[in-house]
């Protein structure tokens, strides 16, 4: 019963109760989950009385939507009233949200039980969980390597079948990458598809709320319950949740896949992750789809434009964390501008902190035009390259990142060359894209990526060709050994 | 080296309100030095003419209808506060000449 | 040399006026907007500045930006962009404020004002002369309120400072006038102006002594004749006329003595100290902030369409100075009188009631300009606040017009109404108060207080006019007041000198 697809089946057949389902989910969240540094908090009580509750209802036949009963994890920077969100950041630590946050309020509306949080990268700022108060993540499939980031816990919960489905946040790949590391599908919808009410910020005009689960079914039913218009977000879509599993019928025949050649050039990828990609791409071709090359080609450029509109909104939106009103606030300090600078350089990690740094000089006087603005009018030729893309073609295929999981520690050091791995994944953010990484096959053992991009509100599209690849493959299918893992990751934390 | 100096790291950390120590001004200004860098291939692209993109999606402004919700529950908005008075959120005093 | 700095140098002043919107919720929070709270009692997370939180725009501020920007015949942009100025203060709980920056709301307009015609006016007579002076209006844009920081340890009762945030995110338009002012006079004619419009066009309170009405001072000086601008100094939160018009003096005083020793004045931005009648440097403005403005990127820029703008033009209400106009053609009024019955919205409404109801106008202004207006100012009241129907006022004048309540009488009833309300006329007759016309019963008065007074009756008689006065009082004070002044006098006087006229007695 690790997949939601099986624990749906089990809760309408009556097979288990939502309260035996999240007991066993809280005890595996409580062994690997914590184990793998991949879940951060949990409310077992509280998720207790509610599948209490959700079974009354799945008894009565009233159950609110087909997540009734499931339990799942909320990312660690996604607020629920009266519930800790500390973006994994000494700066929240301690924070209680008062007011609940459209993720928390939708799935529960839902009948769905938030079991607790994931680790995940501070602020949502890397690619690989290392940059965490809370120790980083390990990779379910090797722990010796990263879950990727920043919704690296999120992707191991999944991966190792904690949870049958966790909600990431995608700014610059951060649900996609770690999908891509762990053997997960993970989405980023179109931008505003999904409320970024109480999805606390780290660059607001990127980030996306999606999906993370083992199949692309599993992932439209989360998508259906989580998207909409909600009023409280100015750049939220006025469009109703779309219906996406009737999307779901395997047919891609004539389906035009566009195959940018700047994603394909030799050198830059894997070749092992460039080989799993193609065969995963025939795979396609064999049911039906079209290959048409398209042309991206400002891609090499889409690396710098991301990291100076990201950090230039993220070094305003970091902003409110003063320690004024919420949050850490340093001892023993005497004045107020002691306050702010012993404060915030005490509670923010080095990562946060470079980017704070960068953001706020691009933004500066004298830096504005030649920086910020410069990647905003970029950020429109990325657009227009997308959208000539999509005159050929249905979307567009290519890797997720350009290897497998790497090794913990590994980039810790090397900022820019953890950056560089994100040139897939940050064109759909900056173009405002729906993208999905699914599964394609193994590398050495590890899971490789294949990322699809559709134009906006194109998610069904999307879905159906994962979903349609799923139907003929079964890399979504394959498990993580987890035994002894326990052991293995205590040697590791004795050898760091 | 160097399209940053360690005064223009200086001059940035304090408008952040970011204190630096001597070895992270050092790892910090190698760092964003590395990454204006990289950032500076943009310079070869001519985007003469070309508008901004601050938003990707063409959206309208949503607009509120004026009414007032009520108010957070006082206890609610001072739940986290590092240090209080009553109902007001304390901090320490200003010295003269910051801010506004 | 001259005393005054005036006669040496030509004031240039601009101001930046803030005026809070009238509205129910805050400018991008669900938020009540009250005054006068407990701190941290009209909070929303969003003013709070929670992780996680978004803004949303209010839609009633747009209509009023617009309905401002019509009253003072600026262009309203067809876009316009909520920008993030980013700056650490303890009041500002997101560390950036919400604001319209390079593409503001309104842009471009003016506002004609009354002014003495003579700049440096002093005397009486030259303050007199007036004439109509147009002040441009570079722009008018939207913003949020910060909070506000308790400083005063006394009040604190520590050494903390003390942060509440009723106040922020309450809707702001920052209006900015060009440097068409040359004299703080005119200074504070622009505000009283703006305010004045503001509060009929409904878009703001405008109460200074409830920060909703604050102003920015740009000040330099040059020498008359001179083309450029002097550098300038901006005095900082001016709440009202009296400091405004002070901190002015002050300042270009402390400029003047500058530029007189040869010195240079340098950029800053400038306090206004009242008690010592002096503006100090705050700071200066080479140390300013980097405020590193960029569009937020939570809203979506403002899309305003000419139907809408339309729409608000149909229901604009008629100006001050329209009205002013209008009451002087129309009722025939003087100017001084009809510059009094517009002052507000309100008091101009109230006039119109009662003129039509008592169907004189000159009576109703006179009463309503003089009367009403002195009780008004004894209790520190708006007409708006006045329990006193229209009406009923106009009941009163009725009484008075028609000789059946003298005019003193109608003047000691009015306070009564003010406070208590109630008809005119039933009070009249409870107390009894009804004026006599009876000639009769005048005649016997008359001849009473004739024989007890002999002495002044003889004065009188033999021409010296001066005890007239106490005998009226006399008549009158036996009528208890009722008796019509007029008749009392001229009965008076044919008794006491015979059919023949007198001089004039009042």
């Amino acid at each position: 019963m690790d997949s939601l697809t099986s624990q749906r089946a089990g809760l309408e057949s009556g097979e288990f109760s939502s309260v035996e389902l999240v007991e066993a989910t809280l005890s595996r969240a409580e062994a690997e989950g914590r184990t793998l540094g991949a879940v951060v908090g949990l409310r077992g009580e509280s998720a207790l009385s509610e599948a209490a509750a959700s079974d009354s209802r799945l008894r009565a036949g009233e159950a609110r939507s087909p997540l009734e009963g499931t339990p799942f994890l909320l990312k660690d920077n996604m607020v629920m009233q009266g519930e800790p969100t500390t973006c994994a950041s000494k700066i929240l630590e301690p924070f209680i949200s008062p007011y609940e946050g459209a993720m928390a309020e939708k799935l529960r509306a839902a009948g769905a039980i938030v079991i607790g949080r994931t680790n995940m990268d501070e602020f949502a700022m890397g690619s690989s969980t290392e940059n965490s108060i809370f120790g980083p993540s390990h990779n379910p499939w090797d722990p010796t390597r990263t879950c990727g980031g920043s919704s690296g816990g999120a992707a191991a919960v999944v991966a190792a079948g904690v949870t049958g489905y966790a909600l990431g946040s995608d700014t610059g790949g951060s649900i996609r990458q770690p999908a891509s590391f762990c053997g997960v599908v993970g989405m980023k919808p179109t931008y505003g598809r999904v409320s970024r009410f109480g999805l606390v910020a780290f660059a607001s005009s990127l980030d996306q709320i999606g999906p993370m689960t083992r199949t692309a079914r599993e992932c439209a039913w989360v998508l259906e319950a989580i998207s909409g218009h909600d009023e409280r977000d100015s750049t939220s879509i006025p469009e109703p949740a779309p219906r996406l599993e009737s999307a779901l019928d395997g047919d891609v025949s004539g389906l035009r896949i566009g195959l940018p050649k700047e994603y394909f050039v030799e050198g830059g990828t894997d070749p092992e992750v460039l080989a799993r990609v193609h065969a995963g791409i025939k795979e396609l071709e064999s049911a039906g789809a079209k290959i048409v090359e398209v042309s991206l080609p400002h891609t090499e450029y889409v690396v710098a434009t991301y990291y100076l509109v990201a950090t230039a909104e993220a070094s305003s939106n970091l902003a409110r964390y003063d320690g004024a009103r919420y949050g850490r606030r340093a001892e023993g300090v005497q004045d107020l501008d002691e306050m702010y600078r012993r404060s915030r350089s005490e509670g923010f990690g080095d990562e946060v902190k470079r980017r704070i740094l960068l953001g706020t000089y691009v933004l500066s006087a004298g830096y504005f035009d030649a920086y910020y603005r410069k990647a905003q009018q970029v950020r429109t030729l990325v657009r227009n390259d997308f959208q000539k893309a999509f005159d050929t073609c249905d979307l567009i295929a290519g890797p997720t990142y350009p290897e497998t999981a790497f090794g913990l520690g590994a980039k810790v050091d090397d900022p820019v060359s953890m950056y560089l791995g994100d040139i897939f994944t940050v064109s759909a953010n900056l173009a405002g894209l729906p993208a999905i990484s699914i599964p394609c096959g193994f590398a050495e053992g590890r899971p490789v990526g294949l990322q699809l991009l559709g134009p906006a509100l194109g998610e069904a599209g999307l879905l159906r060709a994962a979903d349609a690849f799923q139907r003929r493959t079964d890399f979504h299918e394959k498990r993580p050994v987890l035994d002894g893992i326990s052991e293995r990751i205590q040697e590791l934390e004795k050898a760091r | 080296m160097s399209r940053i100096s360690p005064e223009d790291v200086k001059r940035t950390a304090a408008l952040a309100r970011l204190s630096l120590s001597d070895d992270e001004m050092e790892s910090m200004t190698r760092d964003l030095d590395r990454i204006l860098e990289h950032a500076d291939q943009l310079k070869a692209l001519d985007t003469e003419g070309i508008e901004p993109t601050a938003h990707a999606i063409p959206l309208r402004t949503p607009l509120r209808v004026d009414r007032a919700a009520p108010a957070i529950d006082p206890e609610q908005a001072l739940l986290n506060a590092p240090l209080r008075e009553g109902t007001a959120f304390a901090v320490p005093k200003v010295i003269d000449g910051e801010g506004e | 040399m001259s005393q005054d700095p005036m006669d040496r140098y030509e004031v240039v002043i601009g101001l930046e006026v803030h005026t809070h919107l009238k509205t129910d919720s805050k400018l991008f929070s669900p938020a009540p907007v009250r005054y006068g709270d407990l701190p941290n009692h009209d909070v929303h997370p969003i003013d709070l500045a929670m992780p996680g939180v978004l803004p949303v725009l209010n839609q009633k501020v747009v209509g009023l930006a617009i309905r401002l920007g019509l009253a003072t015949h600026s262009s309203i942009q067809e876009r316009s962009v909520f920008s993030r100025k980013n700056y650490f203060y303890p009041d500002l709980p997101k560390g950036y404020q919400i604001s319209q920056y390079d593409e503001p709301v309104v842009s471009d307009g003016f506002l004609d004002i009354e002014v003495p015609t003579k700049v440096n006016a002093r005397s009486k007579k030259e303050k007199a002369e007036t004439c109509v002076k147009r002040v441009g209006i570079t722009r008018a844009h939207l913003e949020e309120d910060a909070g506000k920081s308790i400083h005063d340890t006394a009040v604190a009762g520590s050494d903390a400072t003390l942060i509440d945030l009723n106040r922020a995110g309450v809707p702001l338009l920052e209006i900015v006038s060009e440097p068409d002012l040359r004299s703080a006079s005119e200074a504070v004619a622009y505000l009283r102006s703006l305010r004045s419009i503001l509060r009929y066009i409904d878009v703001s309170d405008a109460d200074m002594e409830k920060g909703q009405f604050r102003c920015d001072a740009n000040i330099s000086l040059r020498l008359h004749g001179e083309s450029e601008f002097g550098t300038r100094t901006e005095i900082k939160n001016l709440n009202s006329f009296a400091s405004i018009e002070g901190a002015i003096h002050a300042e270009v005083i402390r400029q003047s003595e500058i530029l007189d020793d040869g010195g240079q004045i340098v950029q800053a931005t400038m306090l206004y100290d009242v008690d010592r009648n002096r503006t100090r440097v705050m700071r200066l403005k080479e140390n300013a902030d980097d405020y590193r403005y960029f569009d937020d990127p939570d809203l979506i820029p403002l899309q305003i369409e000419e139907a809408f703008i339309e729409a608000i033009r149909s229901e604009l209400p008629e100006l001050p100075e329209q009205k002013r106009v209008r009451f002087a053609e129309e009722y025939n009024l003087g100017s001084a009188e009809a510059e009094i019955l517009v002052s507000s919205r309100s008091m101009a409404d109230f006039f119109e009631e009662t003129a039509q109801a008592c169907d004189s106008a000159k009576a109703a202004a006179n009463w309503i300009s003089r009367d009403l207006r002195r009780e008004l100012n004894e209790r520190d009241l708006e007409v708006s606040d006045l329990e006193l129907e229209p009406v009923v006022l106009a009941k009163l004048i009725r009484l008075v017009e028609d000789g059946r309540l003298t005019a003193k009488n109608a003047r000691d009833l009015l306070p009564e109404l003010v406070d208590r309300g109630g008809d005119p006329e039933q009070i009249m007759q409870e107390r009894n108060l009804e004026a006599v016309s009876d000639s009769g019963l005048i005649d016997t008065l008359v001849q009473t207080v004739m024989q007890e007074n002999g002495e002044a009756v003889e004065l009188v008689r033999s021409g010296d006019d001066k005890p007239l006065n106490f005998l009226m009082g006399k008549v009158m004070q036996a009528s208890q007041g009722k008796a019509s002044p007029g008749e009392v006098r001229k009965t008076l006087v044919e008794k006491i000198k015979g059919n023949g006229t007198s001089g004039e007695v009042s």
